[in-house]
């Protein structure tokens, strides 16, 4: 794939194909990759709306997974749960 | 018991000495901040919530019962998560035995690189999609089709926000597995999730 870029000197600064920043964006998001790989991808991110799609996908993502409202818990289970470890006392 | 290790909260390890000194109604205590962790490891594995619930139980029950055998080198959350995942993946094994197979004999994660299916602009966040059953079902069906490597480290990372570190521990991987069975499991929940025409959830499967 050719790189998306918007500008005339957008090759001067991106210096990482999507590809590449495809692969790091779950690392980006937990903060897991080095402050220089870090600096290229938001230059990158700058210029390159489809990349910046990805990301802000991802990132929906693990707020959507992470807001405490998936997989609820069955009423009852803590009251089910200490009443069976109760009868084992 | 030593409970002296750094890994173990203060307050964790005086619930852990007077459970194992005599007063089980210190359990509950102990207990109760992770009984939605518990339910999630199970659920990530048997996917149904009457099988979860009845497994996250029998793994707090066998943490009551075996509390005296902790070793505090580990987090007492971290050691009660590896017996749900233990106990659900016994309860796989002997009610769908093909699906636990298919765990078994899974293949190394994922060679190549990821490719979006689309570029959906999912700038707007929807923060409040999860206010509906249908939207919730369908986030919870997305992370059901993702295959175990996957879903097991979606589980614990982001929906429970265990660390990567902690994750890796209770799967019995490598930290880098745990990144890159995440990274996986993150990019494919984007495209089964992508808003894609006139904002309809799709839930199909990979």
């Amino acid at each position: 794939m050719e790189w998306i870029v918007k500008g005339d000197d957008a090759m001067s600064i991106i210096e990482i194909s999507c590809v590449e920043v495809w692969r790091e964006i779950s690392n980006y998001l937990d903060g897991e990759i080095s402050a220089e790989l870090r600096e290229r991808l938001r230059a990158h991110f700058e210029v390159c709306d489809h990349c910046t799609a990805v990301l802000d996908g991802a990132r929906n993502v693990v707020q959507l997974v992470g807001d405490g409202r998936t997989f609820p818990m069955p009423e009852g289970f803590s009251a089910r749960l200490y009443k069976k470890i109760n009868a084992l006392r | 018991m030593d409970v002296t290790e750094s890994h173990l909260s203060s307050k964790e390890a005086q619930l852990i000495k007077r459970v194992c000194g005599g007063e089980p109604q210190a359990f509950e205590e102990l207990v109760r901040p992770y009984e939605r962790l518990v339910y999630a490891t199970a659920i990530s594995i048997l996917k149904n919530p009457q099988d979860a619930e009845e497994v996250a139980q029998e793994a707090v029950l066998k943490a009551f019962v075996h509390l005296s055998s902790f070793r505090s080198e580990s987090k007492f959350s971290t050691w009660l998560v590896q017996i749900a995942f233990n106990e659900a993946r016994m309860k796989l094994r002997k009610d769908r035995p093909h699906l636990y197979e298919s765990i078994d004999t899974q293949q190394q994660d994922a060679e190549g690189d990821y490719w979006p299916r689309d570029f959906a602009d999912w700038r707007p966040i929807p923060s409040e999609l999860l206010e509906t059953d249908q939207a919730r079902e369908g986030l919870e069906n997305a992370i059901n089709s993702l295959s175990p490597r996957y879903r097991e480290v979606v589980v614990l990372r982001d929906v429970e926000n265990l660390s990567i570190k902690d994750t890796a521990v209770i799967l019995g991987i490598s930290e880098g597995s745990v990144k890159t069975r995440l990274h996986r499991g993150r990019l494919i929940l984007r495209d089964l999730l992508s808003p894609g025409i006139a904002g309809r959830w799709r839930t199909e499967k990979q």
